[in-house]
């Protein structure tokens, strides 16, 4: 055993521990830092593939602004002396049954087919190739998303206005 | 036994799952969100697994940054919804607010 392999078990138990906390604590605040632990999880996950910019972006967008996006919709959804943040679970019993038989019937897909796999090869950086991609293959997604971030960008916020009296 | 595709994909096989678990079963609305961001992650490691063990250059690690820029919009559309609802109804349980107007 490898180090590659050491490090892909250690990122792999901090992604699913941390992920099997975020849906079975109850209280909201604890959910919310452990789905940190599971995106650095996944981010160091990129880095083994050698995916390294998408690592970085990991870090950047999804700690630095979706996780602290979330920690503000629980601050303005409950009440603030309110000290334990909870949240009420339903249909526990069915969801593990069922979800138990589609992990198991998915896990037994992923095994039993015969992917066409290559050797793995780690670029030296995939900055420049991905810039590269993104203004000449995908220029025209890229304009999509510029626009479709500028609307979502304007909807949130006048979704979340308050009214004038 | 060396790390492979497999690893890779039975990893976010299990973080899928635990996403489902957690729209399924959580109440308040900011879980389902949670619930919803761990699918995404789960859906982003396939694509990068395949574009490194497939031999398809790296359009793979691509579509998973477009994943990630529409997660970050899906969020910021999702929590105006949810605060816009609780200015409505004073409250973020999904499971108590079954009418589209007070």
């Amino acid at each position: 055993m490898g180090i590659y392999d050491i490090i892909f078990y250690l990122f792999a138990a901090i992604t699913i521990v941390s992920a099997a906390i975020v849906v079975n604590t109850k209280n909201i605040i604890h959910s919310a830092f452990s789905l940190l632990l599971t995106f650095f999880g996944v981010s160091g996950l990129y880095a083994l593939l050698g995916a390294d910019f998408l690592a970085i972006v990991q870090i950047m967008v999804y700690v630095g602004g979706i996780l602290i996006l979330l920690l503000f919709g629980v601050m303005l959804t409950n009440k603030i002396t309110n000290v334990d943040i909870k949240t009420g679970v339903l249909n526990v019993i069915p969801a593990i049954l069922g979800l138990g038989i589609f992990g198991a019937v998915l896990i037994f897909i992923v095994t039993s087919t015969n992917w066409h796999v290559e050797k793995l090869v780690i670029p030296k950086t995939t900055t420049s190739m991905l810039g590269n991609l993104l203004l000449t293959d995908y220029v025209l997604v890229f304009e999509l998303l510029a626009i479709l971030l500028l609307i979502a960008l304007i909807g949130a916020a006048s979704i979340a206005r308050r009214d004038k009296e | 036994m060396e790390v492979g595709l497999n690893h890779f994909l039975i990893v976010s096989t299990i973080l899928f799952s635990f996403g489902l678990y957690g729209i399924v079963t959580r109440k308040n609305a900011i879980m389902v969100l949670m619930g919803v961001e761990l699918i995404l992650n789960a859906a982003n490691i396939n694509f990068v697994a395949f574009s490194s063990f497939g031999n398809f250059g790296i359009n793979g690690q691509l579509y998973a940054l477009f994943v990630i820029i529409l997660a970050a919009a899906e969020a910021a559309i999702a929590l105006a919804i949810v605060l816009n609802i609780y200015k409505t109804f004073s409250k973020v349980n999904i499971d108590e607010i079954n009418n589209l107007k007070d």
